[in-house]
């Protein structure tokens, strides 16, 4: 913590960022809540623990935010990972933000994205064993047991749409599920409209979802909807070897176009 | 009209039996695989007790995440229209909290204020509201600050208060409550001074501010410059605040059509969004996620208890649970109160 603390006063002090976003202590003891730190003082809030797994990196293109000046962002690999996502879609330029990887209470300052790639380099790529176990339990189960599933969770939906807040890659200015002229899709949160809105959303993601999960965490009927996003992603890596965020170099799968692609309908 | 009378755990099940048997469809928080939800339970075993606060508040009852407001056809210049029934089913909504139970005053003011709401209203009508005193909180829960009160009877046709493990004191405070007490009257006893003990038995909600003192403050404060850019730094701009809260009424209408016909449907809204207030010009007079955050907290705690002589918050502490970067309602109006004094 103390670490983090005075890396933070020391950014700061030297002019290298205007904020550093981290964690501060929240409304109850296994709670944190996102925090802007710009003075010495406000640097003395930041925390770092368990519970704090939001991708602060969905600040870095907030209006607020960017105009506070340079930011630092507190996180772990998939905060890392967006801001090489950024990097490939243009969001973000390097050296236009400062990563503060944590990682067993050590801080490492990473100010150019070749410095987030060798680091993430380092480090074990794609899923976690518990996340790997979680999805072939799913793919396990037949199609019509995934249905049932898929369809009783989605019903939950209320379209408070929590998830494309907090996804950092969730940046449109204007959503498809705002468009209505044509309505591309069903307003209503039933069955039917909740199963567009979350498919065209993880269609969305497609290769280019870090796996932060701070989409499931944000939902307030705690559905699973991170589980889409990962199968989504494990698809993207087998049919376009495309794996978001560990390279700045890498195209997206769904934004590109190759003369010799696979399939022939584009062609 | 309070009517203290005492009510046995066990005899839950043949006074929802009656219920039943008198037409009303009931509505519980049961639980369902790792969260508590409104639904029919199938018996009383089902009824989820031990909760602080369900997720979702109880106004979808009323209020429905969608409504459908009617059907359409076209045929070149001819448009047929058909509209639903709205005629409600008699509903009997048990196992709320009173926070919940309060709601529904705010939810009536709003939708009948000029021109009656007939959907809300005729859900309103047919609808009893039987609710069960806190005896546990947590640190999202402010009702004592806004009027209400872990064994507040505002809002409640029935109010029960947990005795002890086997037995419920019973508040009967309205004719819908008589009604619904009146459908197994044998199972309600005497009560023999148990009254006395109810407030001994509550749990202990600290106040955090007072409403009433808030609403005549926060006009002062709506040109802050700091205030409402720091509380909201961190808010997203989703709905899922709105969305949980019982008190939250704005709505969107969209026509969804579908070549030759559609459907007119209203559905939830929320002031968290960029969308909620964006002209179609493109201007938008709340261009900034503060002045958004500056419309919620206004609109509840001055607005409405001006215009509508009602509070626009119960203090339930769903929005601030369900809040994805902990933005906490209690905590930020708190915070406003001391400034202005």
């Amino acid at each position: 913590m103390e670490l983090l603390r005075d890396k933070a006063k020391s950014l700061l002090k030297s002019g290298a960022v205007q904020v550093v976003i981290g964690y501060a202590a929240g409304s109850a003891t296994d709670r944190f809540r996102p925090h802007f730190a710009r003075s010495a003082d406000e640097a003395d809030r930041l925390v770092f623990g368990d519970g704090c797994r939001q991708n602060l990196a969905v600040y870095l293109l907030k209006p607020e935010v960017r105009a506070m000046g340079k930011a630092a962002v507190v996180g772990g690999p998939t905060t890392l990972r967006t801001l090489l996502q950024y990097a490939v879609e243009n969001q973000v330029s390097d050296g236009s933000a400062v990563a503060l990887a944590l990682e067993d209470g050590r801080v490492e300052e990473l100010t150019s994205f070749a410095a987030v790639e060798e680091y993430l380099a380092q480090r074990p790529h794609g899923l976690s064993e518990e996340d790997r176990a979680e999805l072939e339990q799913h793919a396990g189960r037949s199609r019509e047991d995934r249905w049932a599933y898929w369809s009783g969770e989605l019903a939950r939906c209320i379209r408070c749409y929590a998830c494309r807040a907090a996804c950092p890659l969730c940046y449109c200015e204007q959503c498809i599920t705002e468009n209505n002229q044509p309505q591309w899709v069903p307003v209503a949160s039933d069955a039917f409209g909740n199963l567009e809105w979350n498919v065209v959303r993880a269609m969305h993601l497609a290769g280019r979802c870090v796996n932060c999960g701070s989409c499931a965490a944000a939902c307030p009927q705690n559905i699973r909807i991170d589980l889409l996003n990962q199968v989504l992603a494990q698809e993207a890596m087998t049919q376009f070897g495309a794996e978001a965020g560990y390279s700045v170099r890498k195209e997206y799968a769904l934004s590109v176009f190759k003369p010799d692609d696979k399939e022939t309908f584009i062609r | 009209m309070s009517e203290s009378s005492i009510l046995q755990r066990a005899s839950l099940g043949a006074w929802l039996e009656a219920m039943g048997r008198a037409g009303r469809r009931v509505l519980a928080p049961v639980q369902e695989a790792d969260r508590v939800v409104f639904g029919t339970p199938s018996a009383p075993e089902q009824i989820a007790t031990g909760f602080v606060q369900t997720p979702g508040s109880a106004k979808s009852v009323v209020f429905p995440p969608f409504d459908e407001m009617l059907r359409f056809r076209t045929n070149g210049e001819d448009v047929h229209v058909e509209e639903p029934s709205i005629a409600a089913e008699p509903t009997v909504l048990f196992g709320v909290r009173p926070c919940d139970a309060a709601s529904f005053a705010t939810l009536k003011a709003v939708f009948t204020w000029d021109s009656p709401d007939a959907w809300v209203e005729s859900r309103m009508a047919n609808l009893t509201v039987i609710s069960v005193s806190c005896t546990q909180c947590d640190e999202y829960c402010f009702c004592t600050s806004v009027g209400g009160g872990p064994g507040s009877t505002q809002g409640s046709d029935i109010l029960l208060t947990p005795l002890d493990d086997r037995r419920w004191l019973v508040e009967v405070l309205t004719e819908k409550g008589r009604a619904a007490a009146g459908l197994a009257p044998q199972l309600f006893a005497p009560a023999n001074g148990e009254a006395a003990s109810k407030e001994k038995l509550l749990a202990q909600v600290p106040v955090r501010f007072e409403a009433k003192e808030v609403a005549g403050e926060l006009p002062s404060l709506f040109d802050h410059p700091e205030v409402w850019k720091e509380q909201s730094l961190r808010c997203l701009g989703c709905g899922a605040c709105a969305f949980v809260c019982p008190t939250c009424s704005c709505f969107d209408i969209q026509d969804e059509r579908v070549r030759d016909q559609g459907t007119r449907l209203r559905c939830w809204d929320s002031c968290g969004f960029r969308l909620f207030t964006l002209h179609a010009s493109g201007h938008n007079p709340r261009h900034v996620q503060s002045e958004r955050w500056r419309q919620r907290v206004m609109h509840k705690f001055s607005y409405q208890p001006e215009r509508l002589g009602v509070t626009g918050c119960v203090g339930c502490g769903r929005c601030s649970r369900a809040c994805p970067v902990d933005m906490n309602l209690g905590e930020h109006v708190r915070r406003l109160s001391e400034m202005s004094v």
